[in-house]
C-alpha cells in the first residue's frame, strides 16, 4: 500500500513535489506528476510541514469523560494538525503511578489517531510533598514530568526532582507559579482585574519561579522545561538563563500570543485561563521571544471544561480553553502574517522543537527520505470561523467563538495514515 | 434604563436625574404619615442576598415597598440558593416566576454583570447590591446625595476616600461616580490596600491623611474588613488606627463645612472614633436615609419606565 | 379683526387659540368666578389652597393668586402637587423626570383646595392628582380649575373652572405657553403633519 502526496510544498518553499510515502516511511520525493501510487491525495500547492508535537494538553481522561476522552481529544488534534501530544497528569485519579501511564499511552494507540503521551506527575498526587515514582513512570515511558495546574512550589522538592530525571532522560515541566503570590487569584494583575475587582495574578509569582528553577536547573545540571510562559518578564529571564547555559526550554500557548485581557470586561469565564491572560504588551513580546526562539515552542494548554463551569460567575469558573484545533490558525495569525515566522519556523515551533524536548525520536523529523511520514497538510490561504459547538472536543469553551482564523489543516498523516482529512477525522 | 451594574460608564446625566429624583421622592414623602406611592403597583422585586448584609437589604426592601412593588426577599438561608443551586438557575426561577427586577448581592465580582446577561431574554432587571470587590453602585448613589445635600454640590468638590481600597467596591462605585461628577478624588491609603495600576485611575493618591484634612469638603472612610488585619496588608490593628483612623484631633484638621461619610457599619475606634462618627459633621445617618431614597430612585428608573430594551 | 388673525393656520399648521391678552383677560375672569364660587373674602368662608400641577399649573396657580389678591385682598395659599408618581402611562412613556411638590406651610387639611391645570384631557392627570392629594392630606372638598377643556374625556371628571373650552380632534395638540416657562403667553393648537 502506498499513498503519495501530489504537489505539496514542503515547508511552503520551492516549488511543489510528490511525496511517495510506503509503509510509514517518505520513501521517494521528486517532481510533480512523475509519482504513482495505490491512492493518491491531491495537495495543489498546500504547505507540507511535520506532524505537529503538543507538549501540553489535558485530555480528561480517566476522571472528567463528560468534558473531553483520549477518543475526542485524538480528533481534536489529529483535525489540529498534530501527530503527538502529551496529556497532562492531573486527572481523577491523577497519573502519578505507572497503571495510569500505561492506560493513557494504550488508549491513544486504541484510538490510533495522534500518539498520546502520558506526562507523569512530579509529586504524589500533585500535593508537591513527596516525589512520585519518576523511575518507574519513566520505564512505562514517560518523558515528561509535571504537576501542571499546580506548581512544584517547595525548592527542595524541585532541586530533587531536577537532580533525579537526569537519570531517567526525562525533563520537569514546570508551572510556574509563586502560590503564596496568587492566592485567590483570578485575573491578570494589573489596571483591568483592578476596576473589575478580581484578585491580581502577578506577574512577579510565574517570574520568580522560572528565575528560581533556572537558578536550580543550572546548579543540578538537569534539563527545565517551563510550561505556558505569559509575561515579558519571564521571557527576559529565559533570556538571561540561556544566556548562561541552562538547560532550560519555554513553551507559549496561542491564547497568550493573540489575546490579553480587555477581554475580561465581559467577565465571561471563557476567558478564565491558568496563567491569566496578560497586557497586549506581554503579548506582543512573547511573539518576539517565540520568533527569536528565547521561547522554543507553541504548546496549547487544551483545557476542556464543562458548560456548567465555565456558564457561571467568574471566580466559580474554571480556568483554561480549548486549543488543539485552533493553533496553527493563531500562529499563522499571530506570526506568519505579520512576518515573525515562515513556515520552515513555524514547523520549528510546532513539531521540531517540541519533539526535541519531549526526545521523540519519530516526531518533528525532517521532510526527507527515509523519514517518518508524520505531516501535515496546511492551506495558508484557508480561513475559517470558529463554532465551538462544531470543535472534536466534547467541550466547547473556545475563546475564540465566531472569529475567523486564517489557515486551515487539510490533512493529517501519522506514519503514513491519514488521520484527519478536510475537517474530518478517519474515525 | 435597563439595569444598574457599576457606575463605571454611568453617564453624568443620568447620574443627576437618579439623584434629582431621589431628592424629589425624598420631599414628596417629607413629613407624610403614608410613605407609600402608588408607582410600582403590580411590580415584582427580589432580593437575592448571597452575603448578609441587613442594612442594604432592608433599604431596598423598604424602598421597593415605599413604591408599592411587591417585593420578595431571597437569602441564602433557607432557600436553593444555599443548596448549591447556581446563581445562573436561581436567577431564571426567579425571573420565570416573574420578577419584573432582581437586586443581587454576591461575594463575586461580576456576579450581576453575569446575571443580567442570563436574564436578558426574560427581559428582567438587575440591580447590582455589591459583587465581590468591584461595584456597590448605590451605594455611591446615595454617597453622592448625601454630599450634594451637605455641600450644595459636587462638582468641584475634594472628597477623599481614606483606608481598604483594594478591596473595596464601595470606593471603586465612589471613584467612577465622584469624578464623572466633577469632584477631585484622593485616595488615602497604605501601599498594600491600593490597586494595580491606581496611578492611571482618574485620582490622586496620598499615604499622608493628615496633610489631606485641611483640603477637604468630605472624608469617606471605609471600613477595615478583620480578615484584611490578619492578611499582611497592615502591621496591626493599632498602627493602622494610628495611622489611617479619623480620631478626634485629626477630625479637628477639617474645615469647619467638611463632610464625614462611612458606608457602615463602622468599626468605632478603629477607623473613626466615636466622638467623630456622632459629631454634627458625620452624615451618616442621612447616609442611611437617602439610601432609601436613592433605592426608590433606582426602582423608578429601571421599573417606570417604557421598555427601551436598552 | 383680532379673531380673523388667530384662526389663521400659520405655516407650522398650528393655530392660536388665544394671545397672551387673552390668557390675562381669562385667568382674570377665572380668579373672578372662584371668588364668587368659594365666596372668598366674606366671613366664615372656609379657606382656599390653589395646587399647581406641574409643569404649567403652578404658574397658572401663582397667576390666579395674584388675581383673586388684586380683586379681593386676600391672599390664598398656593402650591404645586406633582401626580408622575400617580399616572397610569408611566410604562407607555420614557422615563419622566419628577416635578415638584410643594405644599404650603399651613398644609391642605381641611381646606378647599383648587386643582389648577393648564389643559383638561382625558381626566388622567387629574385621576392622579386626586390619588396624590389624598396622600398628601385630608382636604375638606376638591375643586378643579383649567385653563383650557379641550374634550374627549376617558374618566367621570370634569372642572369648575374652565378658561376657553375648545372643541379639538384626537389627534390635534392643544399647547398653553406661559411667559414664566416658555418666554410668551399663548394657547396654540397644532395640527399633527398629515392632516391637510
Amino acid at each position: 500500500m502506498t499513498l503519495v502526496i501530489r504537489g505539496a510544498k514542503p515547508y511552503g518553499e520551492g516549488d511543489p513535489v510528490d511525496l511517495l510515502i510506503s509503509d510509514g516511511v517518505i520513501t521517494d520525493i521528486a517532481a510533480i506528476g512523475s509519482l504513482e501510487g495505490d491512492e493518491v491525495i491531491e495537495a495543489d500547492g498546500l504547505v507540507a510541514l511535520p506532524g505537529f508535537v503538543d507538549l501540553h494538553t489535558h485530555l480528561r481522561e480517566p476522571g472528567r469523560e463528560d468534558t473531553e476522552t483520549i477518543e475526542t481529544g485524538s480528533r481534536a488534534a489529529a483535525l489540529g494538525g498534530y501527530t503527538a501530544v502529551f496529556a497532562m497528569a492531573n486527572t481523577d485519579p491523577v497519573a502519578d503511578n505507572a497503571v495510569i501511564v500505561e492506560h493513557v499511552w494504550r488508549r491513544g494507540q486504541e484510538v490510533g489517531l495522534v500518539d498520546v503521551y502520558p506526562v507523569g506527575a512530579v509529586t504524589v498526587g500533585l500535593k508537591g510533598e513527596k516525589l512520585a515514582e519518576l523511575g518507574t513512570m519513566a520505564k512505562a515511558g514517560v518523558r515528561i514530568f509535571s504537576d501542571d495546574g499546580l506548581c512544584v512550589a517547595d525548592p527542595l522538592i524541585m532541586r530533587r526532582a531536577l537532580e533525579y530525571t537526569k537519570a531517567l532522560g526525562a525533563v520537569i515541566a514546570q508551572h510556574a507559579e509563586e502560590p503564596r503570590l496568587t492566592v485567590g487569584a483570578q485575573a491578570h494583575e494589573g489596571e483591568t482585574a483592578a476596576r473589575l475587582g478580581l484578585t491580581g495574578w502577578p506577574a512577579v509569582a510565574e517570574e520568580s519561579i522560572v528565575a528560581r528553577d533556572c537558578l536550580l536547573a543550572l546548579h543540578a545540571g538537569a534539563r527545565l522545561h517551563v510550561c505556558h510562559v505569559s509575561t515579558e518578564g519571564t521571557a527576559e529571564v529565559l533570556r538571561w538563563a540561556k544566556g548562561r547555559g541552562t538547560q532550560v526550554s519555554a513553551e507559549v500557548t496561542p491564547h497568550h500570543l493573540l489575546l490579553d485581557d480587555d477581554r475580561l470586561n465581559t467577565y465571561d469565564p471563557v476567558n478564565k485561563v491558568n496563567p491569566p491572560l496578560r497586557t497586549a504588551n506581554d503579548a506582543k513580546s512573547l511573539r518576539a521571544a517565540l520568533a527569536d526562539g528565547t521561547v522554543d515552542c507553541v504548546a496549547t494548554d487544551h483545557a476542556p471544561h464543562a458548560h456548567q463551569d465555565k456558564d457561571c460567575e467568574w471566580s466559580a469558573a474554571r480556568p483554561g480553553m480549548l486549543g488543539l484545533q485552533t493553533a496553527l490558525p493563531i500562529v499563522v495569525a499571530t506570526m506568519v502574517e505579520p512576518g515573525l515566522l515562515d513556515w520552515r519556523g513555524v514547523a520549528r515551533v510546532m513539531s521540531e522543537r517540541p519533539a526535541e524536548i519531549a526526545g521523540l525520536p519519530d516526531q518533528g523529523r525532517p521532510i526527507a527520505m527515509g523519514e517518518p511520514a508524520n505531516l501535515t497538510l496546511v492551506d495558508p490561504a484557508g480561513r475559517w470561523t470558529v463554532h465551538g459547538a462544531d470543535l472534536a472536543s466534547i467541550a466547547a469553551n473556545t475563546p475564540y467563538e465566531g472569529m475567523e482564523l486564517p489557515g486551515t489543516v487539510v490533512a493529517t498523516l501519522l506514519r503514513g495514515e491519514v488521520t484527519a482529512r478536510d475537517g474530518k477525522a478517519v474515525r | 434604563m435597563k439595569h444598574l451594574l457599576s457606575t463605571d460608564g454611568l453617564d453624568p446625566a443620568t447620574a443627576l436625574a437618579i439623584l434629582d429624583t431621589a431628592d424629589g421622592l425624598k420631599k414628596t414623602l417629607l413629613g407624610r404619615e403614608v410613605r407609600k406611592l402608588p408607582t410600582l403597583r403590580g411590580r415584582t422585586v427580589i432580593t437575592m442576598f448571597y452575603e448578609n448584609s441587613t442594612r442594604t437589604r432592608v433599604s431596598f426592601e423598604i424602598a421597593g415597598k415605599w413604591m408599592s412593588a411587591d417585593v420578595v426577599n431571597v437569602s441564602s438561608g433557607g432557600s436553593s440558593v444555599g443548596k448549591g443551586e447556581s446563581l445562573r438557575d436561581t436567577g431564571l426561577t426567579l425571573a420565570a416566576a416573574g420578577a419584573d427586577c432582581v437586586i443581587v448581592r454576591h461575594p463575586a465580582s461580576g456576579a450581576a454583570h453575569r446575571l443580567a446577561g442570563w436574564l436578558a431574554e426574560a427581559g428582567t432587571s438587575v440591580i447590582n447590591a455589591g459583587d465581590g470587590t468591584h461595584e456597590h453602585p448605590t451605594q455611591a448613589l446615595l454617597d453622592a446625595a448625601t454630599l450634594r445635600d451637605r455641600l450644595g454640590g459636587i462638582d468641584g468638590r475634594r472628597v477623599a476616600i481614606v483606608g481598604d481600597v483594594l478591596h473595596s467596591r464601595v470606593a471603586r462605585s465612589n471613584v467612577h461616580l465622584l469624578t464623572a461628577l466633577g469632584a477631585e478624588v484622593v485616595l488615602v491609603a497604605p501601599p498594600t490596600l491600593l490597586p494595580a495600576g491606581v496611578e492611571n485611575w482618574p485620582v490622586q493618591v496620598s499615604h499622608e491623611l493628615d496633610a489631606e484634612l485641611p483640603t477637604l469638603d468630605a472624608v469617606m472612610m471605609l471600613r477595615v474588613q478583620a480578615e484584611r488585619m490578619h492578611g499582611g496588608f497592615f502591621p496591626s490593628a493599632k498602627e493602622y488606627s494610628i495611622t489611617y483612623g479619623l480620631s478626634e484631633a485629626r477630625a479637628r484638621l477639617l474645615p469647619e463645612h467638611a463632610v464625614v461619610l462611612h458606608p457602615g457599619p463602622m468599626l468605632r475606634g478603629m477607623e473613626i472614633a466615636p466622638a467623630v462618627a456622632d459629631s454634627a459633621r458625620a452624615a451618616i445617618t442621612e447616609q442611611v436615609a437617602n439610601g432609601v431614597h436613592v433605592r426608590m430612585a433606582v426602582l423608578y428608573h429601571l421599573l417606570a419606565g417604557e421598555e427601551d430594551g436598552s | 379683526m383680532a379673531s380673523r388673525d388667530r384662526d389663521a393656520a400659520d405655516p407650522a399648521g398650528q393655530r392660536e387659540l388665544l394671545s397672551a391678552g387673552d390668557v390675562a383677560r381669562t385667568i382674570a375672569r377665572m380668579a373672578h368666578q372662584v371668588i364668587e364660587k368659594t365666596a372668598l373674602g366674606a366671613s366664615g368662608a372656609s379657606p382656599v389652597v390653589l395646587l399647581g400641577v406641574p409643569t404649567r399649573g403652578g404658574p397658572l396657580a401663582e397667576r390666579l393668586a395674584a388675581k383673586i389678591a388684586e380683586f379681593v385682598d386676600v391672599r390664598v395659599p398656593v402650591g404645586t402637587l406633582d401626580v408622575t408618581l400617580y399616572r397610569d402611562d408611566l410604562r407607555r412613556k420614557p422615563t419622566r423626570p419628577l416635578g415638584a411638590t410643594a405644599l404650603p406651610p399651613g398644609g391642605i387639611d381641611d381646606a378647599l383646595v383648587i386643582l389648577v391645570d393648564d389643559v383638561l384631557f382625558s381626566g388622567r392627570t387629574i385621576r392622579a392628582a386626586l390619588d396624590a392629594l389624598r396622600d398628601a392630606g385630608r382636604p375638606r372638598a376638591v375643586q378643579l380649575a383649567v385653563l383650557v377643556d379641550r374634550g374627549h374625556r376617558e374618566l367621570p371628571i370634569r372642572a369648575d373652572y374652565v378658561g376657553k373650552n375648545v372643541p379639538t380632534a384626537r389627534s390635534e395638540e392643544v399647547a398653553v405657553l406661559l411667559a414664566e416657562i416658555d418666554g410668551h403667553d399663548a394657547v396654540l393648537l397644532r395640527r399633527p403633519e398629515e392632516s391637510e
